[in-house]
């Protein structure tokens, strides 16, 4: 099976703290990046969906992965060679020259010409938190779509049945492939991933693998090439236009009640919660 | 941690990853265990193969499956191994630098197929035993002795403070032959020989996820090859300790980082005194002044080291230099760091005091601070102070 990943990397939103927002333009210099985490669950879920998971080296299917981005997001792309994607492809881009639809309208040509069997997604980027790639790149395809993903199991490569996390409980589809799945956080669960290779009996460690050294090294020489995004997309005009910015206001200080019965009081009469 | 410099410039793309990834795997597989372990005095075994598997064991080696990194990529990865703990640090370095190196660098053909494929995945273990009860600071002095006897030597003595010891499958012991006059060799000892035993050494303080042990060696029958050939004297031993000691003088960067970082955030959020966080107070930003310009040194030490190495104009006292003063600064620091935690500080809620009492260690092994002060004092003056 051939498998899509595309990537993006987002600012660490460890360091939140450090977003600055000047003259209604985010500052992004300085601020330190990494792979979108839903992005980094979509790598390890098709890597275990090409891979025998007790010899995970013998590669049983490819992995592509692929971002949008100046030249500095190939660590981005690097990283996944190096936990175990076959090649890598970057499309050149400025980043405040993107938006969903013409990152996914971008994505149905290189699918096009990829022609792989499954494009597999995080369900959204945690910095904008826009939740519209996968969705709109399904439609753009007229392919088959399962978003939030929580488990896949294989049936031979040819279908896979993606359980959904919804309200109360799992929602299970069957998908044909070529098909379109974004995951959610549990798909990285120990037995989670049903790929076709694998035993069932085969457990994995929680969470995305971590990259061998060596493989940091070799990574280098992995393939990685370079597409120009008007290439892949006529119309590079943004749909979504971002009129301004600003950072959340600052916490208020709280105060100090000095009895219970002021704190029923302003609980019922100024909060009205009880 | 600080970076005031911004030294994280001079890295290659792949020393950031290879120091990205360790971090990761610290933080989340080592740091979360490492407290309890240190408590009940036990070592994480459970940790060995995730080691391996990351290729952290003899990763600056190349070839025979180790990841040959770059000597600035190898002191990322100890340092960051560090910041998790002393003893995971320890385990790693006396692997890589002490006993796959030597091998790597002096032993057969058959020895290094043997051995090295099969360490670097963790499957087999080494300790390396020089220091003896009697004979610490000055080595050449010790009484291991291995005898010829037909076709092998018999190896007699007794060696202490040797980390891995009762973990390891082999035992590069260093021995002199023939009797207390001969000449130093190094031997690869199997840790099941006849005759050969550890003994766990308890009522550590220190290094406590670590496992240190005392070896006896009585009448240990090894065959001949089980020599290194490459190396005789005490240059052998001496140059495994210029690998160990350079990865220690990174390593311990790790140390003062976790510290740093723990009191930092601590003295932000500490209120006394109307209502201020200590942070605030001019006796704590002195503490922080001094620990930030001692974190810079020892990072713009380490890393001209690692060139110098990279470029083969590396000396042993300029791993002398940095193991002095970087452990001697991450001591000082994890002593600070105790202090402004105040009483929660000497809990293990924090990692500050599990590192200074690891750090005591790191102050004395490998060439003790003094030794390195008077190899140093050598340097400068051309006379040696030792007798």
């Amino acid at each position: 099976m051939k498998i899509l990943v595309p990537l993006k990397r987002v600012a660490d939103p460890d360091n939140a703290n450090k977003v600055k927002v000047n003259g209604g333009k985010l500052e992004t210099t300085g601020l330190e990046w990494k792979p979108n985490p839903f992005d980094e669950y979509a790598v390890e879920t098709a890597l275990r969906l090409t891979e025998n998971g007790t010899n995970p080296k013998a590669r049983q299917g490819e992995v592509v992965v692929v971002t949008f981005g100046p030249k500095d997001t190939e660590t981005t792309l690097r990283a996944a060679l190096a936990t175990g994607a076959d090649r890598a492809i970057r499309v050149d881009a400025a980043d405040d020259a993107l938006d969903g639809d013409l990152v996914a309208r971008a994505l149905k040509a290189l699918v096009e010409k990829e022609k792989p069997d499954l494009v597999l997604l995080g369900k959204q980027a945690v910095d904008g938190d826009s939740n519209q790639v996968g969705q709109l790149l399904a439609e753009y395809l007229g392919w088959p779509q399962a978003t939030f993903a929580g488990s896949i199991q294989s049936e031979d490569d040819k279908s896979l049945v993606v359980g959904r996390e919804v309200d109360g409980g799992t929602l299970k589809v069957r998908v044909t492939l070529p098909a379109v799945v974004s995951v959610d956080l549990r798909i990285v669960a120990p037995n989670s991933v049903r790929g076709k290779h694998t035993p069932p009996t085969h457990a994995y460690a929680d969470g995305v693998r971590f990259a061998a050294l060596m493989a940091i090294m070799a990574a280098k020489k992995k393939p990685l090439a370079e597409v120009k995004l008007a290439d892949l997309a006529s119309d590079t005009a943004l749909k979504i236009k971002y009129t301004g910015f600003e950072l959340p206001p600052a916490r208020k200080a709280g105060i100090k009640v000095k009895a219970v019965s002021e704190l029923v009081d302003k609980l019922k009469n100024e909060a009205k919660v009880v | 941690m600080p970076d005031f410099f911004d030294v994280s410039r001079h890295l290659s793309p792949e020393e950031r990853a290879i120091q990205k990834e360790v971090r990761a795997f610290v933080d989340a597989r080592v740091i979360p265990v490492v407290g309890e372990h240190f408590e009940k005095g036990t070592f994480p075994l459970e940790l060995i193969p995730q080691i391996a598997q990351l290729g952290l064991l003899g990763c600056n080696l190349h070839g025979y499956g180790c990841a040959g990194l770059s000597e600035v990529g190898y002191g990322l990865a100890m340092q960051e191994l560090e910041r998790g703990d002393s003893g995971i640090r320890s385990f790693a370095s006396v692997q890589g630098s002490l006993v796959m190196y030597p091998i790597h660098a002096f032993g057969s053909d058959a020895q290094k197929e043997r051995y090295l494929p099969k360490m670097a995945k963790g499957e087999i273990i080494g300790c390396f035993g020089l220091t003896e009860p009697d004979h610490g600071s000055n080595p050449s002095g010790m009484r291991t002795v291995a005898i010829e006897d037909g076709d092998s030597y018999v190896i007699t003595g007794t060696k202490r403070w040797i980390t891995n010891g009762n973990l390891a499958q082999v035992a590069l012991v260093w021995a002199k032959v023939g009797g207390p006059n001969g000449e130093v060799r190094g031997f690869l000892v199997p840790t099941d020989a006849k005759g050969f035993e550890a003994r766990l050494i308890h009522k550590k303080v220190s290094l406590r996820a670590s496992v240190t042990s005392e070896l006896i060696l009585e009448e240990v029958r090894v065959p001949k090859d089980a020599v290194l050939p490459g190396v005789r004297g005490m240059k052998g031993p001496l140059s495994c300790l210029t690998q160990a000691r350079y990865g220690i003088a990174w390593g311990v960067i790790g140390a003062m980082h976790a510290c740093y970082d723990s009191a930092l955030d601590y003295a932000k959020n500490r209120v006394q005194f109307a209502g201020k966080p200590i942070a605030a107070h001019q006796l704590v930003q002195a503490k922080f002044a001094e620990m930030m310009t001692q974190i810079t040194s020892a990072q713009l030490m380490a890393l001209e080291v690692a060139r110098l190495k990279n470029e083969g104009k590396l000396r042993p006292q300029h791993v002398s230099m940095i193991k002095r003063n970087n452990v001697r600064a991450a001591l000082e620091i994890a002593r600070t760091c105790r202090d402004i935690l105040g009483g929660n500080g000497i809990t293990l809620e924090y990692p500050v005091m599990r590192h200074m009492c690891n750090l005591e260690t790191v102050y004395t092994y490998e060439g003790t601070h003094d030794i390195h002060t008077l190899i140093l004092g050598q340097d400068a003056t051309g006379i040696a102070a030792f007798e």
